[in-house]
């Protein structure tokens, strides 16, 4: 009896035991702040040599270039040259990749990273590609995501400030480059103050083959108003596009004032298939264009820039039904298309309040022709009748909206400096969460496609101000992981970010990480200058040019000694990196050339050129610590004056 | 005697399956090679597990002065032991079939299998040689130069069977498909040794 009352005790003991433990992790989950209490630190802690679960490609905005973090870690595995100039690695510097960063301006060393978008099947993120578009020269890069390098980028032409771009459509079909600053098209020489009505707004389509390869499919002559972001439709809304505007008021100075003078600006809603029909069917007009068109190849390891002088443009009003206006309040920043396909968010950054459009209800509308008068002949659909809902006070200056997947939506409001999540359909807020500060741009991987992946959503915040050890006046801009699989959104993390990032696409890891590329081989190197052995290395003289052919392995040059290079000559240096083991690059540096040094993968060549213009002897070296004789790496060069006699030696171990 | 030389005539004929398998496997597993390096020893020749494993096999020995791993036709074995293989295979599945049809005593299966243990020891100690050559014949220009304790060169011959720390590698050398199906095919012919030499005893 006695044991059974012990037994008896024990039992209700451990039943009290068991619920005060619910009653803590219940307070625990209330709890929005402390690490510990909320077992963040333990959800964001990807163990050493452990893999993350997401990849993010979050843009670098004004450094020109992508950056790749590990998510939910906040750890950045890579910056991808894309648009500037990349000493590192020799991007823009190298022979090679110089003609990557070649416009109808000429050379152009920068350029300011906006919108990545990963490549989409059926309305999936797929990993083949991630697109990315430059704001102030207008262009559009692919990079791969086998090789995690950009291999193509074709210019805009006739555009400005290319902002609601590179969003691609469900199946890859498109990717779209639409114009922010209205200017004449094509470009003239006229008086700033006759803007209106005399400027265009286009908006270009860019077909995408299956090799990823970009063509300019046509160019849409929409009138000139500055459109701002754009997302495709999919599922149902598969076929159109959607861009948001603001300075329908056309204003051309003090923009900030008279750009806001509207009530309403517009969504325009354009039916690209019908666009696309029309244009294989011969219609559309072609003008003069001039845009650079660079494309990497893999196997050459260079870059070629091809300059086209043609564009097909495509008036709206000559295509029936194909573009619509949708009245959108407070000059609409986001433009956001829900996992259905069915809403279509707009983000008017100048309210509280978030105006949602139904897709059927906006193909209803134009049935029966319900309109409010056009602009400049396309149709205006009435504003009540394309309206699904108004998420109402959900906060103040809402940028940009992301989906989960599980019917709810998640927007950024800039001035209140908050992520808000409400429902989709009923239009509630559901939640808020304080960002540290002032929140741009927001992200949750596949949320922008028909199947979000909806586990964490990632803000990137504007102003980081006291949330690190401070660097001086200038600091890095800051992102936050939240964790968004409970019905509360939970802040788990801080991390620094490159440049600013203006947007970012994420993407389960598991599609992208097995094709990452290990190695370049050496057996598919079609480069023009390529060593590929010891014995193919060599140094030629044509006039003052010298091509020095060059190999490296672990851990010397050949040649590694070169005489009979004069003052005056230009030395072509064409290194390939016979490695053909995964991370061993090696790296090239020449004393006193006004270059970058090179950054060689295996398999790989890569050429820099160098002037002397002393009489000398001046080594080179490999800069990456490649093996334990890498400060062995190095050799040098025998310059001699302009009119000596010096013969054209090269040499490695003497021989 | 009809079960003894099916039995031999498979036993034998398993010989063959060096001809398609590695016979051996050095692996070299170090903090910096999460994928080890590892080289397949093949009758024939000596191929990479991984495309560039040899090749990066002969970078990494380098340092210490180590040659590079033989190509086939750089190693008379190469060329002799697909004949020897071929041939005890052929002999093997001869007397098998003779053996199937009684012409001749269960006897030869087991001077079959002696002269197939002979040639298998020889060719361990070949390889050992090989192992030992290659471990200790060094570029007397090595960039690494490392001796014990009592100031002779260090050896860095792998081990013939088994694993074994060498610097900052650790070195795995086990036999692979095609030497299992060696050894199986080996135990088989006696096998068929013992079946035919019992069925020949009751039969008297």
């Amino acid at each position: 009896m006695k044991q059974l009352n012990s037994i008896l005790f024990l039992f209700l003991l451990s039943i009290l035991m068991v619920s005060c433990g619910e009653d803590d992790a219940k307070s625990r989950d209330s709890r929005s702040g402390g690490a510990m209490a909320s077992n963040a630190a333990e959800r964001v802690y990807v163990a050493p040599g452990e893999h993350d679960e997401f990849y993010a490609f979050l843009s670098g905005g004004y450094s020109g270039n992508l950056t790749v973090y590990g998510l939910p870690s906040g750890r950045m595995l890579k910056e991808i040259p894309v648009f500037s100039q990349f000493p590192t690695s020799g991007y823009g510097y190298s022979e090679e990749t110089k003609p990557m960063l070649n416009t109808s301006f000429g050379f152009v060393p920068w350029g300011d990273a906006h919108h990545p978008d990963i490549s989409q099947t059926n309305g999936e993120t797929d990993g083949r590609w991630v697109f990315i578009n430059e704001n102030n020269t207008p262009r559009i890069a692919r990079i791969s995501l086998e090789t995690f390098e950009t291999e193509e980028i074709i210019e805009i032409p006739h555009s400005a400030g290319n902002h609601s771009s590179s969003f691609v459509t469900e199946n890859t079909e498109y990717v779209v480059a639409g114009t922010r600053f209205s200017v004449p098209y094509p470009q003239e020489d006229i008086a700033i103050s006759e803007m209106k009505g005399n400027f265009k707004g286009p908006l270009t389509f860019i077909a995408i083959d299956d090799e990823g390869r970009m063509k300019i499919d046509f160019q849409l002559k929409m009138p000139g108003f500055n459109y701002d972001l754009s997302h495709p439709g999919r599922g149902d809304s598969h076929g159109w596009f959607f861009f948001t505007t603001y300075n329908t008021e056309e204003a051309h100075t003090l923009q900030e004032v008279n750009a806001s003078q509207n009530d309403k600006d517009f969504i325009a809603a354009v039916n690209w298939k019908k666009i696309q029909e029309y244009v294989a069917n011969g219609g559309g007009q072609e003008i003069d264009a001039q845009y650079a068109h660079n494309v990497y190849d893999h196997e050459t390891h260079t870059a070629t820039s091809t300059m086209m002088n043609k564009v097909l443009t495509v008036d709206p009003r000559d295509v029936e039904g194909a573009v619509y206006f949708m009245p959108t309040p407070k000059s609409p920043h986001g433009c956001d298309v829900d996992p259905s396909g069915e809403y279509i968010v707009g983000n008017g950054k100048l309210s509280t309040d978030l105006t949602v459009h139904s897709f059927s209800k906006m193909l209803k509308a134009i049935e029966n022709k319900d309109f409010d008068g056009d602009a400049y002949g396309i149709p205006i659909l009435n504003f009540e009748s394309t309206l699904a809902g108004t998420v109402k006070e959900g906060g103040l200056g809402p940028l940009h909206t992301e989906f989960d997947g599980e019917g709810n939506a998640y927007t950024t409001f800039f001035i209140s400096s908050e992520v808000v999540k409400w429902k989709l359909g009923t239009w509630e807020v559901l939640d808020r969460q304080p960002s540290y500060y002032s929140v741009g741009h927001l992200m949750i991987p596949g949320g922008n496609s028909r199947k979000p992946e909806g586990k964490y959503l990632i803000s990137m915040n504007k102003i980081t101000k006291d949330r690190y050890l401070p660097t001086g006046p200038e600091l890095e801009h800051s992102a936050q992981l939240y964790d968004i699989s409970g019905d509360k959104m939970e802040l788990l993390l801080d991390f620094p970010t490159h440049g600013e990032p203006h947007y970012a696409a994420g993407i389960s890891a598991d599609r992208v990480k097995a094709n990452s590329r290990k190695i370049y081989r050496l057996d598919e190197n079609k480069h023009e200058f390529a060593a590929t052995s010891e014995d193919a290395t060599k140094v030629v003289r044509q006039g003052n040019e010298v091509h020095v052919y060059m190999t490296t392995v672990r851990s010397h040059f050949a040649p590694d000694n070169i005489e009979g290079i004069k003052v005056g000559d230009k030395v072509f240096f064409h290194v390939t990196n016979l490695e053909q083991d995964f991370d061993v690059p090696h790296g090239f540096a020449m004393i006193g050339a006004n270059t970058s040094e090179l950054l060689i993968m295996p398999g790989q060549t890569k050429t820099i050129t160098w002037e002397p213009k002393k009489a000398g002897v001046w080594p080179f070296y490999c800069t990456d610590f490649c093996s334990a004789l890498h400060q062995e790496m190095q050799g040098y060069v025998r310059v001699s004056g302009k009119n000596s006699n010096t013969p054209l030696t090269w040499t490695l171990d003497g021989e | 005697m009809k079960i003894s030389g099916t039995i031999m005539i498979l036993g034998s004929a398993l010989l063959l399956g060096l001809f398609f398998y590695p016979l051996w496997n050095i692996r070299l597993e170090a903090p910096q090679y999460p994928d080890p390096l590892g080289m397949d020893i093949y009758i024939a020749g000596i191929e990479g597990e991984e495309e560039f494993d040899i090749q990066n096999i002969d970078g990494v020995n380098h340092y210490i002065g180590m040659k590079k791993i033989p190509k086939p036709e750089e190693m008379w074995e190469f060329n002799v032991f697909p004949i020897v293989i071929g041939s005890m295979a052929g002999l093997g599945i001869l007397l098998g079939f003779l053996g199937f049809f009684g012409k001749i005593s269960p006897h030869w299966f087991m001077g079959w299998l002696v002269l197939m243990i002979i040639l298998g020891i020889l060719g361990m100690y070949d390889f050992n040689n090989w192992l030992l050559d290659y471990g200790t014949d060094l570029d007397p220009k090595a960039i690494i130069k490392l001796t014990d304790a009592e100031g002779n060169p260090l050896n860095y011959k792998p081990p013939l069977l088994g694993s074994e720390k060498i610097l900052n590698f650790t070195a795995h050398s086990y036999p692979r498909t095609g030497a299992y199906m060696m050894f199986i095919g080996m135990f088989l012919t006696l096998i068929a040794w013992f079946a035919g030499f019992r069925t020949v005893r009751t039969k008297k």
